[in-house]
């Protein structure tokens, strides 16, 4: 009788430390789970990370964000199935492990890992991800992803072959498209699919949401939100990356994004210690911080010329039916090249380099900037400030100058104009005070005319009410896809005559025949001699007059370990599963 | 112990000196207010030596500079040995005397390429004392014109709201109270944000200097209007009106003359006032454009951590106002002193 006994209670005991074990092993990592292996130095585990944000997120949902805050905090809580490595500005797989095209490049057939689960513990697979662009693609939930996902004028469709592959089509083969899925976050179908169909996913997903609710793919998970002081994140456990030993990540517990209204705030903040890591600040700072880099505790990195280029541009609308005519009577000088050569030759690049960034930034004659090495044409010609030159180009337009020095029209008018710039970039002002002085040396009176940021916009975009604008532009990604709506002549941000229904110019319509094309030339050298060339009538027809591109300025506590910041955007925490702190 | 007419005196002598200067910035200024000299931003203030470095007294002070373009100008170390004295009545950039008399003579300067910054320089490399001195002009200037506005509008208005009385006295009041209650900063903006494009500089000026004066005529209103209350039961008054003054004549020839020294000091303390209202709103960006340099385009810059915990030149046009103000409201203490003596 005692001997069953003690095998029943062997037996118990076996079958409970086996539950033990294999519940555990959930949470380990195993063969058969296809872990991703990151490729950074191994660090240890634990720790907390805190970084500042410039403005509350204004939501978690992923389809619906705008603003960069949210998206910071939503790139730490979701994955995509192709990502762009930005240490290597090219593509990795992600929760794709692998892919294959077709032969017209027209289809993407995708392997998704096996054994991968969201932060709630539920598995992940191929019905996550047609929901996940279901809900991208649905004109009503209008994601502002949509725009991104729809190639040859029509969206592309994605068809589940089994339970880990899906195959995307697109309406005609498209170079960047690995690209396109770069930070489209997969969306947890068990916990959205509900709302979605009862139409309220809009609300899905704010800020109120409490973290049980939410559950996404990326190496770590929503702990608390407290308004108006800042978001927790803690690790999430069921994160499918890990180091060459074999260990999970992410290696932090925590990441706590305090609110830091101002970017003078956030400098005094983390020269104090109260966070660990200052992402993207300016020159000024730079010089600032630089001096108590030693005692403090923390380093700082000047990583060249990021993506960002900042330009003067002349409105060249079509004012007829605006019922500007103040502006419209300016508007021969504008769109005379003559005029554009000059102004361009008689601005001081690197004395704004010199002056507004201390040195740390880059002069540019075209839109690609030197922290672009795949995509800049070398051969682009980069004169030297000449004023001699402006006269003569002046000249042969017919402009002409009183004896005060004051430039007059060909009809004798005095040459006067303001140049618009947003007043919360004191960077962009201080460039059009350079501009300012430097035009006032060829005789033209030039006023400066600073305007909160969302006024200045809708001049430019909506009432076309200005004249000149010194503004700056950066996309997301260095392909030249990524601004297709700067250069089309259709585009939105086309900035200097937006939204044509027919190209105005013969450089424009030659613009968009090139861009065009080199969306659907899949070879890298040939598209590289149609985006030369774009860059070429940039350089030479000046529809914006390129100034400076800013360095990108990043700096971290020196307990951080693996930091490795990147000049594409979030710069300093797109490896974030691989930071650890000593 | 100053009497109280010996202090009015050195403070209006004080005022008379400083406004004469700020007439002739561009004599006293040894450069033009909007020259970047690019090589030099954010130098510091010029160091004026009379010994060298080898110990011997130059009766001419001098500063160091350094001949090659290298080398940034204005360096707090002056480190090279290049000796540059500072000359009187040079020939400099040229300036126009309240916008008439045209010269290039300038009290002091050096040679170039040597830089005299006394008061340190901004980013953009400009000389800030000389800034100061144009910015004085523009400063002083809308500080003048809008105490002038305030005060025209409250003789008007409070001399007709206490001679009449009554209904009249009440409207005018209460509206009086409506203007005081109204946060003209935010007026400003949205005043600022309203205009078109091509206004110059000098019709913004104008135009926010008057709104500023004009929000601001009912405290000046109900002084005067206390002053004119007790001035219309005088004897003489009274006799006058008995013998038939209209009600014109008697504000202009016997009411009004009595506010007179109210006034005064009223215009005293008002002035101070409406320079600090200028430059709050220069500061805040509301004001004159650039390169226009008023005061608080002066101390703009402070807005930036940066500038605030490297370059402390940049406070001096803070610092300089404090004595400005205190003779401001030395003068107007005196004028008060005075007045009392004199019994109503």
């Amino acid at each position: 009788m005692g001997r069953m006994w003690l095998g029943k209670v062997c037996l118990v005991l076996i079958v409970a430390i086996s539950c033990v074990c294999s519940a555990a092993r959930a949470r380990f990592p195993q063969a058969s789970e296809e872990r991703m292996i990151a490729d950074g130095s191994p660090g240890h585990a634990g720790g907390r990370l805190v970084v500042a944000l410039r403005s509350e997120p204004k939501t978690l949902n992923p389809a619906l964000a705008l603003d960069e805050p949210s998206r910071d905090v939503i790139r730490c809580m979701t994955a995509d199935l192709i990502h762009i490595n930005r240490g290597s500005l090219k593509t990795e797989p992600s929760l794709a492990k692998s892919w294959s095209v077709s032969r017209d490049g027209r289809q993407y057939t995708l392997q998704l890992r096996r054994g991968v689960r969201f932060s709630d513990g539920a598995p992940f697979h191929a019905d996550d991800v047609i929901f996940s662009f279901q809900v991208y693609l649905d004109e009503k939930v209008d994601s502002s992803q949509r725009d991104l996902l729809v190639v040859g004028g029509k969206p592309i469709t994605v068809v589940k072959v089994d339970d880990y592959t899906v195959r995307f089509e697109l309406a005609q083969p498209y170079a960047a498209a690995e690209r396109l899925f770069d930070s489209i976050a997969i969306l947890p179908r068990h916990l959205l699919e509900n709302g979605y169909r009862a139409g309220q996913f809009p609300q899905a997903w704010s800020l109120s949401m409490p973290p049980g609710q939410f559950a996404g793919l990326g190496p770590f998970r929503l702990k608390e939100y407290v308004a108006g002081q800042r978001v927790v994140l803690e690790r999430n456990p069921y994160y499918w990356k890990a180091d060459r030993a074999g260990n999970p990540l992410p290696y932090l517990n925590e990441v706590v994004f305090l609110f830091v209204p101002s970017e003078d705030a956030q400098v005094i903040r983390f020269q104090s210690g109260d966070t660990d890591v200052l992402s993207r600040f300016s020159a000024d700072n730079f010089a600032v911080l630089q001096k108590q880099q030693a005692t403090k505790g923390y380093h700082l990195d000047d990583l060249g010329a990021g993506l960002e280029y900042n330009f003067l541009f002349f409105n060249m609308n079509d004012l007829a039916a605006k019922g500007l005519p103040e502006i419209a009577k300016k508007q021969p000088w504008f769109q005379d090249l003559r005029f554009r050569q000059a102004v361009s030759a008689a601005i001081d690049r690197e004395g704004i380099v010199r002056l507004v960034y201390g040195g740390r930034a880059t002069p540019i004659w075209d839109q690609v900037t030197p922290g672009n090495k795949l995509w800049l044409d070398e051969k682009i010609a980069h004169p030297a400030r000449s004023l001699e030159r402006s006269r003569q180009l002046l000249q042969s337009a017919g402009f002409s100058w009183k004896s005060d020095g004051a430039l007059l029209d060909p009809h004798g008018n005095p040459v006067d104009f303001s140049i618009l710039t947003s007043s919360s970039n004191a960077q962009r002002t201080k460039i059009a005070t350079i501009v300012q002085d430097d035009l006032s040396q060829l005789g033209m009176t030039v006023q400066v005319v600073p305007l909160e940021f969302r006024a200045m916009v809708d001049r430019l975009t909506n009432t076309y009410n200005y004249e000149a604008a010194v503004m700056g532009l950066v996309s997301g990604d260095a392909d030249p896809t990524s601004e297709m709506n700067v250069w089309l002549s259709s585009g939105e941000t086309h900035l200097w005559h937006p939204r044509q229904e027919k190209p105005a110019t013969p450089w424009e319509a030659e613009m968009d025949r090139l861009m065009q094309q080199q969306l659907v030339t899949l070879d890298y050298d040939k598209r590289k001699s149609l985006y030369d060339r774009v860059q070429e009538i940039v350089a030479e027809d000046l529809p914006i007059i390129c100034l400076v591109s800013p360095n990108i300025l990043v700096g971290a506590s020196n307990r951080v370990g693996n930091f490795r910041p990147a000049i594409l955007v979030p710069y300093a925490l797109w490896n974030i599963e691989q930071l650890y702190v000593q | 112990m100053l009497t109280e007419r010996q202090k009015l005196a050195w403070a209006v002598a004080a005022l008379a000196a400083f406004s004469c200067v700020v007439l002739f910035a561009g004599f006293f200024a040894p450069y033009d207010f909007a020259a970047q000299y690019r090589d030099a931003p954010f130098a510091p203030p010029t160091a004026i030596h009379f010994l060298d470095a080898g110990g011997q007294f130059h009766i001419r002070p001098f500063v160091y500079g350094s001949r090659d373009p290298g080398e940034r100008a204005g360096s707090a170390a002056g480190d090279s040995e290049q000796i540059f004295a500072i000359h009187w009545f040079v020939r400099g950039a040229p300036y126009k005397i309240a916008g008439l008399f045209a010269s290039r003579v300038h009290l002091f300067g050096v040679e170039q390429p040597a830089r005299i910054f006394l008061m340190g320089s901004d980013g953009y490399g400009r000389d800030q004392f000389s800034r100061f001195l144009y910015g004085g002009q523009i400063s002083m200037l809308a500080g003048l014109i809008a105490a002038i506005l305030s005060v025209s509008m409250g003789i008007f208005a409070g001399g007709i709201a206490g001679y009449y009385g009554g209904w009249i006295d009440e409207i005018l009041m209460r509206g009086g109270e409506l203007f005081l209650a109204l946060p003209w900063l935010y007026l400003l903006f949205a005043v600022r944000a309203a205009l078109p494009l091509h206004i110059s500089q000098w019709q913004v000026f104008l135009l926010l200097i008057s709104v500023m004066g004009l929000i601001g005529w009912a405290r000046p209103a109900r002084l005067i209007r206390g002053v004119v209350l007790s001035a219309k039961e005088r004897t003489f008054v009274l006799a006058a009106r008995g013998m038939g003054a209209s009600d014109a004549y008697l504000l202009r020839r016997h009411v009004l003359p009595q506010t007179y020294a109210v006034l005064l000091t009223l215009v005293t303390l008002l002035v101070p006032q409406y320079v600090l209202a200028e430059v709050t709103l220069t500061f805040l960006g509301l004001g004159v454009g650039e390169p226009m340099p008023s005061w608080g385009a002066l101390l703009s810059s402070l807005q930036q951590y940066s500038v605030l915990s490297s370059y402390w030149w940049m406070f001096l046009p803070a610092l300089l106002l404090i004595p400005l103000f205190v003779v401001f409201y030395a003068a107007a203490d005196a004028l008060q002193e005075l007045h009392k003596s004199v019994p109503l």
